[in-house]
Protein backbone atom coordinates (compact mmCIF):
# COMPACT_ATOMS: atom_id res chain seq x y z
CA UNK A 1 0.00 0.00 0.00
CA UNK A 2 3.13 2.40 -0.01
CA UNK A 3 2.78 4.41 -3.03
CA UNK A 4 6.32 4.96 -4.87
CA UNK A 5 6.99 8.13 -6.30
CA UNK A 6 6.03 8.06 -10.34
CA UNK A 7 2.94 6.55 -9.57
CA UNK A 8 0.81 9.44 -9.06
CA UNK A 9 1.14 12.61 -10.84
CA UNK A 10 1.71 16.37 -9.48
CA UNK A 11 -1.79 17.03 -9.18
CA UNK A 12 -2.75 14.39 -7.00
CA UNK A 13 0.43 14.06 -4.63
CA UNK A 14 -0.05 17.88 -4.52
CA UNK A 15 -3.64 17.55 -2.84
CA UNK A 16 -2.81 15.00 -0.71
CA UNK A 17 0.07 17.47 1.21
CA UNK A 18 -2.88 20.01 0.85
CA UNK A 19 -5.13 17.71 2.67
CA UNK A 20 -2.65 16.14 5.55
CA UNK A 21 -0.49 19.26 6.12
CA UNK A 22 -4.01 20.69 7.95
CA UNK A 23 -4.60 17.32 9.51
CA UNK A 24 -1.08 17.10 10.77
CA UNK A 25 -0.94 20.31 12.57
CA UNK A 26 -4.75 19.27 13.68
CA UNK A 27 -3.52 16.04 15.10
CA UNK A 28 -0.80 17.61 17.28
CA UNK A 29 -2.94 20.44 18.56
CA UNK A 30 -5.22 17.27 19.82
CA UNK A 31 -2.58 15.51 20.54
CA UNK A 32 -1.06 18.59 22.55
CA UNK A 33 -4.14 19.07 25.06
CA UNK A 34 -4.54 15.59 25.49
CA UNK A 35 -1.19 13.18 25.67
CA UNK A 36 0.25 12.69 29.12
CA UNK A 37 4.13 12.18 29.69
CA UNK A 38 3.36 8.81 30.78
CA UNK A 39 1.65 7.94 27.30
CA UNK A 40 4.60 9.07 25.28
CA UNK A 41 6.41 5.71 25.55
CA UNK A 42 3.58 4.05 24.13
CA UNK A 43 3.25 6.23 21.36
CA UNK A 44 6.89 5.63 20.19
CA UNK A 45 5.75 1.73 20.73
CA UNK A 46 2.83 2.25 18.57
CA UNK A 47 5.17 3.62 16.20
CA UNK A 48 7.61 1.15 16.11
CA UNK A 49 5.08 -1.94 16.26
CA UNK A 50 3.46 -0.33 12.54
CA UNK A 51 7.16 -0.05 11.37
CA UNK A 52 7.48 -3.63 12.22
CA UNK A 53 4.18 -5.78 11.40
CA UNK A 54 4.87 -3.77 8.02
CA UNK A 55 7.95 -5.61 7.36
CA UNK A 56 6.33 -9.26 7.38
CA UNK A 57 5.14 -9.19 4.13
CA UNK A 58 2.45 -11.85 3.25
CA UNK A 59 2.35 -13.39 -0.18
CA UNK A 60 -0.52 -14.38 -2.56
CA UNK A 61 0.69 -17.43 -3.72
CA UNK A 62 2.32 -17.14 -6.55
CA UNK A 63 0.96 -13.26 -7.38
CA UNK A 64 1.47 -10.08 -5.52
CA UNK A 65 2.60 -9.41 -1.72
CA UNK A 66 0.93 -7.64 0.63
CA UNK A 67 1.09 -6.71 4.87
CA UNK A 68 -0.78 -5.71 8.01
CA UNK A 69 -0.50 -2.48 9.48
CA UNK A 70 -1.53 -2.36 13.09
CA UNK A 71 -3.22 0.99 12.30
CA UNK A 72 -6.62 0.37 14.07
CA UNK A 73 -4.55 -1.44 17.06
CA UNK A 74 -2.45 1.77 17.58
CA UNK A 75 -5.70 3.76 17.38
CA UNK A 76 -7.22 1.85 19.71
CA UNK A 77 -4.47 1.85 22.19
CA UNK A 78 -3.17 5.89 22.15
CA UNK A 79 -6.49 7.07 20.17
CA UNK A 80 -7.18 7.94 16.44
CA UNK A 81 -5.17 11.23 16.65
CA UNK A 82 -2.04 10.34 18.34
CA UNK A 83 -2.21 6.97 16.08
CA UNK A 84 -1.94 9.72 13.01
CA UNK A 85 1.39 10.91 14.20
CA UNK A 86 2.74 7.75 15.49
CA UNK A 87 1.98 5.84 12.05
CA UNK A 88 2.97 9.21 9.65
CA UNK A 89 6.04 8.78 11.81
CA UNK A 90 6.60 5.31 11.08
CA UNK A 91 6.09 6.19 7.06
CA UNK A 92 8.47 9.32 6.58
CA UNK A 93 10.71 6.89 8.18
CA UNK A 94 10.70 4.14 6.11
CA UNK A 95 10.05 6.34 2.80
CA UNK A 96 13.82 8.29 3.92
CA UNK A 97 15.47 5.67 4.69
CA UNK A 98 14.10 2.39 3.40
CA UNK A 99 12.64 3.71 -0.30
CA UNK A 100 8.95 1.87 0.79
CA UNK A 101 6.67 4.34 0.02
CA UNK A 102 8.14 7.80 -2.36
CA UNK A 103 8.79 11.18 -1.09
CA UNK A 104 6.34 12.87 -3.30
CA UNK A 105 3.78 10.28 -2.25
CA UNK A 106 4.22 10.33 1.87
CA UNK A 107 1.52 12.52 2.27
CA UNK A 108 -1.02 10.46 -0.06
CA UNK A 109 0.62 7.53 1.62
CA UNK A 110 -0.43 9.45 5.27
CA UNK A 111 -3.84 9.73 4.30
CA UNK A 112 -4.39 6.34 3.64
CA UNK A 113 -2.75 4.61 6.42
CA UNK A 114 -2.43 7.34 9.44
CA UNK A 115 -5.67 9.13 8.63
CA UNK A 116 -8.02 6.80 6.99
CA UNK A 117 -7.25 3.37 8.52
CA UNK A 118 -7.11 4.67 11.78
CA UNK A 119 -10.31 6.79 11.74
CA UNK A 120 -12.46 4.29 10.11
CA UNK A 121 -10.82 1.66 12.17
CA UNK A 122 -11.41 3.43 15.45
CA UNK A 123 -14.45 4.42 15.60
CA UNK A 124 -16.56 0.92 13.93
CA UNK A 125 -14.46 -0.33 17.06
CA UNK A 126 -15.99 2.25 18.89
CA UNK A 127 -19.52 2.10 17.38
CA UNK A 128 -19.90 -1.88 17.77
CA UNK A 129 -17.72 -1.63 21.31
CA UNK A 130 -20.53 0.50 22.70
CA UNK A 131 -20.72 0.71 26.30
CA UNK A 132 -19.37 -2.65 26.53
CA UNK A 133 -16.83 -3.34 29.42
CA UNK A 134 -12.98 -3.23 28.22
CA UNK A 135 -12.39 -6.43 29.32
CA UNK A 136 -15.49 -8.34 27.23
CA UNK A 137 -15.57 -9.82 24.09
CA UNK A 138 -17.98 -7.20 22.29
CA UNK A 139 -14.63 -5.43 23.06
CA UNK A 140 -12.76 -7.50 21.12
CA UNK A 141 -14.99 -8.83 18.32
CA UNK A 142 -15.24 -4.90 17.80
CA UNK A 143 -11.57 -4.27 17.40
CA UNK A 144 -11.72 -7.43 14.93
CA UNK A 145 -14.03 -6.05 12.84
CA UNK A 146 -12.25 -1.96 13.17
CA UNK A 147 -9.11 -3.63 12.10
CA UNK A 148 -10.93 -5.80 8.90
CA UNK A 149 -12.57 -1.95 8.16
CA UNK A 150 -9.61 -0.02 7.94
CA UNK A 151 -7.72 -1.85 5.98
CA UNK A 152 -9.93 -2.52 3.51
CA UNK A 153 -11.06 1.22 3.18
CA UNK A 154 -7.43 2.34 3.45
CA UNK A 155 -6.78 -0.12 0.18
CA UNK A 156 -10.11 1.19 -1.53
CA UNK A 157 -8.58 5.11 -0.93
CA UNK A 158 -5.09 4.13 -1.91
CA UNK A 159 -6.96 2.18 -5.68
CA UNK A 160 -8.47 5.39 -5.86
CA UNK A 161 -5.56 7.52 -5.75
CA UNK A 162 -3.79 4.79 -8.66
CA UNK A 163 -6.95 4.58 -10.35
CA UNK A 164 -7.65 7.95 -11.00
CA UNK A 165 -4.07 8.33 -13.12
CA UNK A 166 -5.04 7.90 -16.34
CA UNK A 167 -8.09 9.72 -15.99
CA UNK A 168 -5.91 13.02 -15.33
CA UNK A 169 -2.54 12.53 -17.15
CA UNK A 170 -1.77 11.18 -21.08
CA UNK A 171 0.73 11.89 -22.77
CA UNK A 172 0.53 13.54 -26.55
CA UNK A 173 0.11 9.45 -27.30
CA UNK A 174 -2.64 8.82 -25.22
CA UNK A 175 -0.84 6.62 -23.35
CA UNK A 176 -1.14 7.25 -19.39
CA UNK A 177 1.75 9.28 -17.94
CA UNK A 178 1.79 7.54 -14.55
CA UNK A 179 0.04 4.65 -12.66
CA UNK A 180 -1.14 2.92 -15.69
CA UNK A 181 -4.35 0.91 -14.55
CA UNK A 182 -8.14 2.98 -14.55
CA UNK A 183 -10.39 2.64 -11.78
CA UNK A 184 -12.37 -0.79 -13.02
CA UNK A 185 -8.93 -2.64 -12.52
CA UNK A 186 -7.56 -0.83 -9.40
CA UNK A 187 -10.45 -1.32 -6.76
CA UNK A 188 -11.44 -4.60 -7.47
CA UNK A 189 -7.91 -6.02 -7.29
CA UNK A 190 -6.43 -3.62 -4.17
CA UNK A 191 -10.49 -4.30 -2.85
CA UNK A 192 -10.08 -8.07 -2.96
CA UNK A 193 -6.25 -8.98 -1.87
CA UNK A 194 -6.95 -6.90 0.99
CA UNK A 195 -11.04 -8.31 1.62
CA UNK A 196 -9.64 -12.15 0.97
CA UNK A 197 -6.25 -12.13 2.77
CA UNK A 198 -4.50 -8.99 4.36
CA UNK A 199 -7.67 -8.07 5.84
CA UNK A 200 -8.32 -11.01 7.73
CA UNK A 201 -4.79 -11.12 9.04
CA UNK A 202 -4.72 -7.34 10.50
CA UNK A 203 -8.17 -8.53 11.86
CA UNK A 204 -6.32 -11.51 13.79
CA UNK A 205 -3.55 -9.10 14.56
CA UNK A 206 -5.46 -6.28 16.44
CA UNK A 207 -8.17 -8.91 18.12
CA UNK A 208 -5.20 -10.96 19.45
CA UNK A 209 -3.35 -8.01 20.77
CA UNK A 210 -6.53 -6.19 22.43
CA UNK A 211 -7.13 -9.74 23.96
CA UNK A 212 -3.60 -9.95 25.23
CA UNK A 213 -4.34 -6.15 26.52
CA UNK A 214 -7.41 -7.23 28.31
CA UNK A 215 -5.85 -10.18 29.99
CA UNK A 216 -2.52 -8.68 31.14
CA UNK A 217 -3.10 -4.74 31.27
CA UNK A 218 -6.85 -3.84 30.54
CA UNK A 219 -6.05 -0.21 31.85
CA UNK A 220 -3.94 0.50 28.94
CA UNK A 221 -7.08 0.19 26.74
CA UNK A 222 -8.74 3.11 28.24
CA UNK A 223 -5.89 5.67 26.97
CA UNK A 224 -7.29 5.83 23.24
CA UNK A 225 -10.51 6.69 24.77
CA UNK A 226 -9.28 9.43 26.78
CA UNK A 227 -10.22 7.85 30.14
CA UNK A 228 -6.86 7.82 31.87
CA UNK B 1 7.89 -7.63 34.94
CA UNK B 2 6.57 -4.00 33.92
CA UNK B 3 4.05 -4.30 31.20
CA UNK B 4 5.90 -1.86 28.79
CA UNK B 5 9.18 -4.13 28.98
CA UNK B 6 7.33 -6.71 28.36
CA UNK B 7 6.00 -4.64 25.35
CA UNK B 8 9.55 -3.81 24.04
CA UNK B 9 10.60 -7.06 24.50
CA UNK B 10 7.89 -8.25 21.92
CA UNK B 11 8.87 -5.87 19.61
CA UNK B 12 12.44 -7.12 19.81
CA UNK B 13 11.31 -10.53 19.73
CA UNK B 14 8.96 -9.64 16.45
CA UNK B 15 12.58 -7.65 15.24
CA UNK B 16 14.45 -10.97 15.05
CA UNK B 17 11.41 -12.76 13.01
CA UNK B 18 10.99 -10.42 10.56
CA UNK B 19 12.77 -12.24 7.74
CA UNK B 20 10.36 -14.65 7.62
CA UNK B 21 8.74 -11.21 5.61
CA UNK B 22 11.64 -12.03 3.69
CA UNK B 23 11.74 -15.79 3.16
CA UNK B 24 7.57 -16.59 3.07
CA UNK B 25 7.16 -14.51 -0.14
CA UNK B 26 10.31 -16.35 -1.77
CA UNK B 27 8.83 -19.43 -1.24
CA UNK B 28 5.56 -18.63 -2.77
CA UNK B 29 6.76 -17.10 -5.08
CA UNK B 30 5.49 -13.81 -4.87
CA UNK B 31 6.33 -10.46 -6.59
CA UNK B 32 6.31 -6.67 -5.22
CA UNK B 33 2.55 -5.58 -3.35
CA UNK B 34 0.39 -4.45 -6.11
CA UNK B 35 1.23 -0.79 -7.49
CA UNK B 36 4.60 -1.33 -6.25
CA UNK B 37 6.32 -2.63 -9.46
CA UNK B 38 9.87 -2.28 -10.71
CA UNK B 39 9.89 -0.57 -14.18
CA UNK B 40 10.52 -4.20 -15.71
CA UNK B 41 7.72 -5.21 -14.46
CA UNK B 42 5.31 -2.77 -15.31
CA UNK B 43 7.02 -2.89 -19.23
CA UNK B 44 6.25 -6.65 -19.22
CA UNK B 45 2.61 -6.24 -17.88
CA UNK B 46 1.43 -3.20 -19.98
CA UNK B 47 4.13 -3.48 -23.03
CA UNK B 48 5.62 0.09 -22.14
CA UNK B 49 6.57 2.44 -18.60
CA UNK B 50 4.46 5.11 -18.67
CA UNK B 51 6.60 8.21 -19.41
CA UNK B 52 5.76 10.37 -15.97
CA UNK B 53 6.65 6.80 -14.08
CA UNK B 54 10.10 6.27 -15.49
CA UNK B 55 10.94 10.08 -14.82
CA UNK B 56 9.81 10.21 -11.82
CA UNK B 57 10.30 6.62 -9.95
CA UNK B 58 14.23 7.25 -9.03
CA UNK B 59 13.80 10.84 -7.42
CA UNK B 60 15.02 9.54 -3.77
CA UNK B 61 17.80 7.26 -3.56
CA UNK B 62 17.27 5.77 -0.02
CA UNK B 63 20.65 4.32 1.78
CA UNK B 64 18.67 0.70 2.42
CA UNK B 65 16.55 0.26 -0.31
CA UNK B 66 13.78 -2.68 0.46
CA UNK B 67 15.46 -3.16 3.59
CA UNK B 68 18.74 -4.61 2.51
CA UNK B 69 21.79 -3.81 4.45
CA UNK B 70 24.97 -3.00 2.05
CA UNK B 71 24.19 -5.71 -0.83
CA UNK B 72 23.76 -8.29 1.79
CA UNK B 73 20.97 -9.44 -0.15
CA UNK B 74 22.72 -10.67 -2.75
CA UNK B 75 25.06 -13.09 -0.68
CA UNK B 76 22.06 -15.53 0.31
CA UNK B 77 19.34 -16.15 2.69
CA UNK B 78 21.60 -16.08 5.74
CA UNK B 79 22.87 -12.43 4.90
CA UNK B 80 19.98 -11.03 3.56
CA UNK B 81 17.54 -11.98 6.85
CA UNK B 82 20.69 -10.48 9.16
CA UNK B 83 20.40 -7.34 6.59
CA UNK B 84 17.06 -7.57 6.86
CA UNK B 85 16.88 -7.42 11.24
CA UNK B 86 19.72 -4.89 11.13
CA UNK B 87 17.23 -2.61 8.53
CA UNK B 88 14.51 -3.19 11.45
CA UNK B 89 16.58 -2.63 14.45
CA UNK B 90 17.88 0.60 12.66
CA UNK B 91 14.89 1.67 11.47
CA UNK B 92 12.70 1.03 14.72
CA UNK B 93 15.17 3.06 16.51
CA UNK B 94 14.69 6.47 14.26
CA UNK B 95 10.90 6.13 14.77
CA UNK B 96 11.53 5.42 18.84
CA UNK B 97 13.80 8.13 18.70
CA UNK B 98 11.43 10.84 16.64
CA UNK B 99 8.26 9.88 18.55
CA UNK B 100 10.22 10.20 21.83
CA UNK B 101 11.28 13.67 20.73
CA UNK B 102 7.74 15.10 19.05
CA UNK B 103 6.06 13.37 21.76
CA UNK B 104 8.51 15.61 24.60
CA UNK B 105 7.59 18.49 22.72
CA UNK B 106 3.66 17.76 22.56
CA UNK B 107 2.93 16.13 25.85
CA UNK B 108 1.40 18.22 28.45
CA UNK B 109 2.14 18.47 31.85
CA UNK B 110 0.78 15.64 34.55
CA UNK B 111 -1.82 16.62 36.89
CA UNK B 112 0.18 16.64 40.37
CA UNK B 113 -1.07 13.44 41.74
CA UNK B 114 -3.73 13.31 44.25
CA UNK B 115 -2.22 14.29 47.55
CA UNK B 116 0.51 15.98 47.44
Amino acid sequence: MHIPDGYLGPQTYGVMYGAMVPLWALASRIVRRTLQQRHVPFMALGAAFVFVIMMFNIPIPGGSTGHAVGGVLIAILIGPWAALIAISIALVIQSFLFGDGGVTAIAANCFNMAFIMPMTGYWSYRLIGGRAPATSRRRWIAAAIGGYIGLNVAAVTTAVMFGLQPLLARGADGRPLYFPYPLEIAIPVMALQHLLLFGIIEAVITALLVIYFQRTEPSLLEIGEGKR
Amino acid sequence: MKPTRRLWWGLILLILLSPLGLIVPELFKSGPAWGEWRLEEIEKMIGFVPEGLKKWVDLWSAPLPEYHFGGWEKKGLFHSSLGYILSGLLGVGMVVLVTLLLGKWMRRKDPPAKGS
